[in-house]
């Protein structure tokens, strides 16, 4: 039987290359291992599964803690795909796995590392103010909540992005959610207010109702509607 | 270390240049060197309360311009010698009041008095302003009405924001003093409660001045309350009140009328 083999499929290939990084560790080691711990915390992921060649150039058979270096740079996650200028005869290193080097290479020169700032918990957004809030006052905090320790006289106003908590009585304007944030609330000790707002929607003191005012409430937005709650 | 008190309120007609010279007058019998500067140029009617308005030859102003030495325009009253007056002009206005040349008489009159008391003017624009920038010591006064509280709110978040030592991030110290209360109008709750008032405004209560028409009297007359007639209730509180300022601990009561056992009988027969 003759039979006829379907064509074999063509070896698709193409080139692709990677920059690997040269390590070239200088005497003392502990030295420069912390000068690393400093470099990786200042550019956070930066080493992260980078293919990294050793360059053992500057080091000697005798460099004390030699033997420690591969160790230490897989603990930090550093992967090591080949080493440079070392010798395997060094006693020192006898007891490393030797990856396979890659041969050839061009330099490309020295590589600095880019510094990017550890991403650290956001910033809070709460304004806090201790004092009571007069007459005349107008805070304005578009970045978020206000806390109001003291009452909110008549006349004043308060302006939040976010929601506004008064601890004391809120006897002016309470306007919560500018810039369109129409979960914002309003929260009070005592609620007299002379005019609340969420997101543009307003009541006066005329509108609010009777049930809820003159104690603890809280304000919030349905649909278009002000729902006025008593607070426990 | 000399103290310089503002007397201010924001509002007009709630008893600011009666209060700045019956306090001073109380202060100044307790031997305390007090000087009366009345801030309200163009309006002025301490000199007026405290009967020297013919003896008025230099103001304020004068002094600021560097028409007249500050000595050339204090007046002494002749009934204490430690209460002096620096009367406000009357011809001019408040535009005339420069940050620079009130700074210049105010630190003139901290060397030579114990207390300098100005006398603001009513509102919240330049005259106020320049009246209670040097202050390190406010008395408010309010009376027991929501138009006079919302001011006197308005008032001291000004005293807490634009005064000098409010910009070098220290507080003046704030004092409530009801003026014009009238216990019977009180009692049948025609004014606001004493307690509304102190929980609105949230500064300590230095005295409650009763309503009296001695105090109208006593004005009429061109001396202070405490002077003219030093038993009447209004002079006893305002007594007090300055004690308290001297930082006695001194319990507030509202001073009445001492009356006879049978006036009081009679009165209940008629009501």
């Amino acid at each position: 039987m003759s039979g006829t083999h379907p064509p074999l499929p063509r070896i698709r290939m193409s080139g692709r290359s990677f920059l690997a990084l040269t390590l070239t560790p200088e005497a003392p080691l502990e030295d420069w291992l912390v000068a690393l711990d400093h470099q990786i915390t200042r550019s956070v992921g930066f080493f992260a599964g980078k293919p990294i060649i050793l360059d053992l150039s500057m080091m000697q058979a005798d460099t004390p803690n030699l033997a420690f270096l591969l160790p230490a740079l897989k603990e930090r996650g550093i992967r090591v795909i080949g080493i440079e200028n070392g010798d395997r005869s060094w006693p020192a290193v006898a007891e490393w796995e030797w990856p396979e080097s890659p041969v050839g290479g061009r330099s490309s020169g020295p590589i600095t590392a880019p510094e990017e700032k550890p991403e650290g918990p956001p910033e809070p957004t709460t304004l806090l103010v201790e004092d009571p809030v007069r007459s005349g006052q107008h805070i304005v905090w578009p970045d978020g909540d206000i806390i109001i320790l003291g009452a909110v006289a008549s006349g004043a106003e308060v302006s939040a992005g976010g929601s506004i908590h008064v601890y004391g009585a809120l006897r002016g304007r309470a306007i919560a959610g500018i810039g369109g944030h129409s979960n914002a609330r309003i929260y009070t000790r005592n609620l007299a207010a002379e005019l609340v707002a969420i997101d543009g929607f307003y009541a006066t003191a005329e509108e609010m109702d009777p049930a809820c005012t003159e104690k603890p409430a809280q304000v919030l937005l349905s649909g278009e509607a002000l729902i006025f709650r008593p607070l426990p | 270390m000399a103290k310089v008190l503002v007397v201010t309120s924001g509002k007009g007609g709630v008893g600011k240049t009666t209060t700045s010279a019956a306090l001073g007058a109380a202060l100044a019998k307790t031997g305390q060197k007090v000087v009366l500067v009345d801030f309200d140029v163009g309006l002025r009617n301490l000199d007026l309360v405290m009967g020297a308005e013919r003896r008025v030859v230099f103001d304020l102003i004068n002094v600021i311009q560097g028409d007249a030495n500050l000595a050339q325009a204090l007046i002494k009253d002749k009934r204490i010698d430690t209460l002096s007056l620096l009367p406000a002009s009357q011809t001019r206005d408040k535009d005339a009041l420069t940050p620079e040349g009130v700074a210049k008489v105010i630190d003139e009159l901290r060397k030579k008095f114990d207390w300098v008391i100005c006398d603001s003017p009513a509102g919240i624009e330049r005259g106020a302003q320049m009246a209670m920038h040097h202050a390190d010591m406010a008395v408010i006064v309010t009376n027991p009405e929501v138009s006079s509280v919302r001011d006197s709110d308005r008032i001291i978040g000004m005293l807490d924001s634009t005064t000098e030592k409010a910009k070098s991030g220290k507080k003046i110290d704030k004092h409530l003093l009801l003026t014009r209360y009238d216990p019977q109008r009180a009692a049948r709750g025609d004014m606001l409660a004493t307690d509304d008032v102190l929980e609105i405004l949230s500064i300590p209560l230095l005295g409650i001045i009763p309503e009296s028409p001695d105090v109208l009297k006593a004005s009429n007359v061109g001396a202070p309350v405490t002077i003219a007639e030093p038993e009447s209730p209004p002079a006893r509180a305002y007594a007090e009140a300055a004690r308290r300022l001297l930082g006695e601990k001194v319990e507030v009561t509202i001073p009445t009328e001492r009356k006879g056992l049978f006036d009081w009988l009679f009165k209940r027969r008629v009501s």
